[in-house]
């Protein structure tokens, strides 16, 4: 199955495409286990315990499983994760079968009437049960520390893409500065292996509370504040969509602060760059007044810009320029509506012009209580910013 | 045993409680009371109010959660539930029902008269208790008595700037702060009490390398509290200034700091975990040996690794807060730190395996309950040491999988461990036993619950399911763990229902006690049961650890290897 297929298969079926999508690369992905790690012990065991990860894994078919990692902080955080998880399982093995024994071997008999041996304690016993620990520690914390240092301080290429997301209650807003972009809800990088591929890093920001940004497949979550930039990196294996959401309590409707996430390959993310650079247009046309009973895309933009839609929504290159909810400007190029909260039909996009309290109640878009008639104009209009 | 007293060191005389007044004296007796076991009882009844409350809310939750994209609350009535359920279970259960028992059994154990302090024990319980009615009277009163009733929906830690006046109008969130002031203040003044108590009301021979476990731990708990209550404090009249004088220093919109409040919160966050742990681990430092019929193996080990775990969780404050942006040697350091908890949580358990270790279990109710504690404890420890992971945390970070780790810890340690206690020291507090039957009937059914809400609920957090979301996709595959999660919630909730049953039932009439139903060795059961109000009718005189232990076996005296 080739990318453009998946991502087809995308579109016509939402609910199911992604977890379609996971099992490829599930599969895929057994084959290409970075080099790097199998070169040590703490490698292959966390191999071994990746490949047991993936089964049990593969069991949930989740899209947003932390096991079935597709770019290499992923990688990283999730063999650190797992060599923690044998350790520490083996620990438990360990003691809990030494209390079960105790549990069984020393439960009292019925007619036992004298006390057991007193015994106060055993310094030789409770040093060695004191230095195992500390032993332990140690080797986590190193294996720990490097996974971390990689990670988070790796160095930047120079030819990695630049992106800035800024949180809003409930939505993504995306800057692409080297491209002049600016879209929202659904992030579009390119694939960082191959010809052309490219690594991206994502400085992250909010507009109002704490939002964090969180798509496991690709890696860790990293919060986004207010008054600050925080900035994380992913170098995504293979193209596809990968879906996550925001990992922090922002508010009503956090719960539906989904995250869809486009890795496509070099061709189609160039094409995607060249669309989202288009500028709308005024179209005058056909245009009588914004009173018209006609329902064609000019007078629903008319409609559109004399309601106070423009106030929160910019459509560039026309009179709309609101910044407070996302930019509609390629509004069609989406699969979804709402932050993924549903899926861009010409039926969804009327009902969620007419009132968007049904599908995310407590969203901070109003009803507009405009007429049918509007809300189809409208919906006419906004059909042609693809 | 049963029905005999036993004289500490030179004729201690016990009489039973005094005759029964009226029912409004009886009442009223209660309300002005200073005694600490009246105080005691008081917190700990206060607080299983709550655990219905809360837990109530944990099942509205669970019914919500059970399939995606349910309808069964509001997304606004669902926020409430999280946030009112873990300011409840942790400030007015957890923190209530810890003080209850410390109230109760520091100064019987120490072979004190009472606390050294009365009164303000009485004002601190108080404050505790109007904090419980400012928190529930957000109900009605978060919008103005006229509208409709609401309540805080901030998260219980109430990140900022969400709590801003901007992001939270109303006054659910003032509710929320001033509670948790009010509080704050009875905290502070039980924990200068039992510090005091603790140091300064031993009776004779009860030198500090004396003193049961459970005075120890609780005298660690204090000194924590007041540590970390007080950045809590701070933080609530930082944030009041913020909302009602023109502050800013959350306001992130006119330049404050978000992760100043982060700081904050997390520096009185995660001791106050330890400030609800080591009650319970004092708890089964006294319950295990008694069950095991052996003395507590490596007392000194013990003591030491308790005051080294109240150390070591005031610099671990940030691995709550890996996500948050920190340089990667802040990130290193609270690794370490936390991993280094470890240690001394993992010589208490060793120590705990070794007290069992050539003992004669008993597998009475307190000791069925300890036993579970000790293998919940063992994997929620586990899971933690997962989470100090930095790199590994920034994927279960805030996902179910961190929801399921602290209630291992919550309910598998603690929560396990007070049934336990309540079980051992009901028959002290009440002179009656609590119904056996009723009892296995409540374990089974706690154990199995539990297990199938908590062990499952790990899997949906590696899934990548974030906590605090109303509803959640149907394509992600967590559908079928939440249901069965919710299952087992339900379950629990049915055993709580039949321990409620059983404590009421047994007051009335359960099987008379006697001062020492368990041949218990320390000196709250030298005492009748329940003790008069002067506890000891002459200060008992210790000669070792375990002073009862001394009387039963003359010719075998602890006191001999001391
Ligand atoms: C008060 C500001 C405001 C007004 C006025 C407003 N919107 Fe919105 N709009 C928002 C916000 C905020 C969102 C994001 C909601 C969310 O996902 O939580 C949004 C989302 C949308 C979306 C979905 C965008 C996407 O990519 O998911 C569309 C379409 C939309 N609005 C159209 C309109 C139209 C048409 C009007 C006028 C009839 C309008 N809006 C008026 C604030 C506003
Ligand atoms: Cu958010």
């Amino acid at each position: 199955m080739t990318i453009t297929k998946k991502r087809k298969a995308t579109q016509g079926n939402f609910l199911t495409s992604t977890q379609e999508l996971n099992c490829a690369t599930i599969a895929a992905h057994r084959n290409t286990r970075p080099v790097k790690s199998s070169t040590s012990i703490r490698g292959s065991l966390a191999g071994l315990a990746l490949l047991v990860g993936h089964q049990a894994v593969a069991l949930a078919e989740s899209p947003t499983s932390i096991f079935s990692t597709l770019s290499t902080p992923a990688h990283e955080t999730n063999s650190i994760g797992l060599f923690v998880v044998i350790i520490c399982t083996a620990i438990f093995a360990v003691v809990a079968a030494l209390l079960g024994y105790a549990f069984w071997r020393f439960r009292a008999g019925n007619s036992d009437e004298h006390e057991p041996a007193q015994v106060f304690g055993s310094m030789q016993i409770e040093l060695s049960w004191t230095i195992i620990p500390v032993l332990i520690v140690v080797v986590l914390f190193l294996a720990t520390a490097r996974t971390l240092f990689s990670i988070q301080d790796a160095p930047k290429p120079a030819n990695a893409l630049n992106i800035t997301a800024v949180g809003h209650q409930y939505w993504w807003e995306y800057h692409y500065p080297e491209y002049g972009i600016v879209t929202a809800n659904e992030l579009h990088i390119p694939v960082a292996t191959g010809n052309g591929g490219r690594v991206t890093y994502i400085k992250l920001t909010s507009a109002d509370v704490i939002h964090s940004f969180w798509v496991p497949q690709l890696g860790g979550k990293t919060d986004m504040l207010p008054n600050r930039v925080n900035e994380m990196w992913w170098d995504p294996q293979k193209a596809g969509v990968y879906v996550g959401q925001c990992g922090q309590y922002c508010g009503a409707q956090h719960a539906k602060m989904l995250l869809r996430v486009y890795v496509d390959t070099p061709e189609q993310f160039a094409a995607w760059v060249a669309g989202q650079r288009k500028q709308q247009t005024e179209l005058v046309a056909d245009v009588v007044d914004s009173t018209s009973e006609a329902v064609n895309p000019s007078v629903g933009q008319k409609v559109f810009e004399q309601q106070s839609c423009i106030n929160c929504h910019a459509v560039q290159g026309t009179v709309a320029n609101g910044r407070f909810g996302p930019d509609l400007t390629h509004l069609m190029s989406r699969d979804t509506l709402g932050a993924g909260a549903i899926q861009n039909t010409p039926e969804n996009l009327k009902a969620w012009v007419e009132d968007p309290q049904q599908f995310k109640p407590g969203c901070l878009m109003p009803a507009m209580h405009l007429t049918n008639k509007q809300n189809l104009q409208i919906t006419a209009y906004l059909q042609t910013l693809k | 045993m049963g029905s005999q007293t036993y004289p500490v060191a030179g004729g201690l005389q016990t009489e039973t409680a005094p005759s029964r007044h009226g029912y409004l004296e009886e009442i009223h007796s209660w309300i002005v009371t200073v005694d600490h076991k009246k105080l005691g009882i008081m917190y700990i009844v206060y607080a299983l109010l709550f655990l219905v409350i809360g837990g109530l809310e944990a099942i509205l939750m669970r019914i919500q959660l059970a399939a995606p994209g349910l309808h069964f609350l509001e997304p606004q009535t669902f926020n409430r539930m999280f946030t009112m359920h873990g300011t409840t279970m942790v400030f007015l259960v957890g923190m209530m029902i810890l003080f209850g028992f410390g109230n109760y059994l520091v100064p019987l154990m120490i072979g004190a008269r009472d606390m050294a302090f009365p009164r303000l024990n009485a004002f601190s319980f108080w404050m505790s208790a109007l904090a419980g009615i400012l928190l529930y009277f957000s109900f009605i009163g978060g919008n103005g008595l006229a509208g409709t009733g609401t309540a805080p929906d901030m998260g219980w830690f109430a990140y900022a700037p969400l709590t801003e006046k901007a992001f939270s109008p109303g006054h659910t969130t003032d509710y929320w702060t001033i509670a948790l002031l009010a509080n704050g203040i009875g905290s502070i003044g039980t924990s200068i009490n039992i510090l005091a108590t603790v140091f300064c009301m031993r009776t004779k021979g009860m030198t500090l390398m004396r003193m049961p476990m459970l005075p120890w731990l609780y005298a660690t708990m204090s000194f924590l509290t007041l540590l970390a209550i007080s950045p809590l404090t701070a933080a609530q009249a930082m944030l009041m200034i913020d909302r009602y004088l023109g502050g800013h220093f959350f306001d992130t919109q006119a330049g404050g700091s978000a992760i100043l409040w982060a700081h904050f919160f997390w520096i009185f966050g995660h001791p106050e975990v330890y400030v609800l742990v080591l009650p319970a681990f004092g708890m089964a430092s006294e319950i295990i040996p008694v069950f095991s019929r052996k003395a507590i193996f490596g007392y000194p080990a013990m003591v030491a690794a308790s005051v080294s775990i109240g150390f070591i969780s005031l610099g671990v404050w940030a691995h709550h807060m890996f996500t948050i942006g920190l340089t990667s040697y802040g990130n290193a350091f609270f690794t370490l730190s936390t991993m280094l908890v470890g240690v001394p949580t993992g010589i208490k358990l060793f120590n705990w395996l070794a007290t069992l270790w050539g003992g004669k279990i008993q597998y009475r109710p307190p000791m069925m309950f300890a036993a579970a504690y000790l293998i919940q404890f063992l994997i929620a420890g586990l899971t933690g040491i997962m989470l100090s992971v930095s790199a590994w945390d920034w994927q279960l970070h805030n996902s179910y999988f961190v929801v399921a780790h602290f209630h291992y810890v919550l309910v598998g340690a603690i929560v396990f461990m007070l049934f336990s206690a309540l079980y051992y020291w009901y028959p002290k507090m009440t002179g009656r036993m609590l119904d056996e039957k009723l009892a296995k009937w409540h374990f089974w059914l706690f154990l199995i619950g539990f297990h199938l809400t908590f062990d499952l609920m790990h899997i949906p957090g590696l899934l990548g399911m974030p906590r605090w979301i109303y509803t959640y996709e149907a394509d992600r595959g967590w559908g079928t763990l939440n249901l069965l999660i919710s299952i087992g919630g339900v379950i629990q909730g049915i055993a709580v229902l039949i321990f409620v049953y059983n404590m009421v039932h047994s007051y009335f009439k359960g099987e008379l006690a006697g001062p020492d139903p368990w041949d218990a060795w320390t000196l709250e059961w030298a005492t009748a049961s329940p003790p008069p109000s002067y506890n000891f009718a002459t200060d008992p005189v210790v000669g070792s650890r375990r002073p009862l232990w001394d009387l039963k076996h003359p010719d075998d005296p602890d006191s001999a290897f001391e």
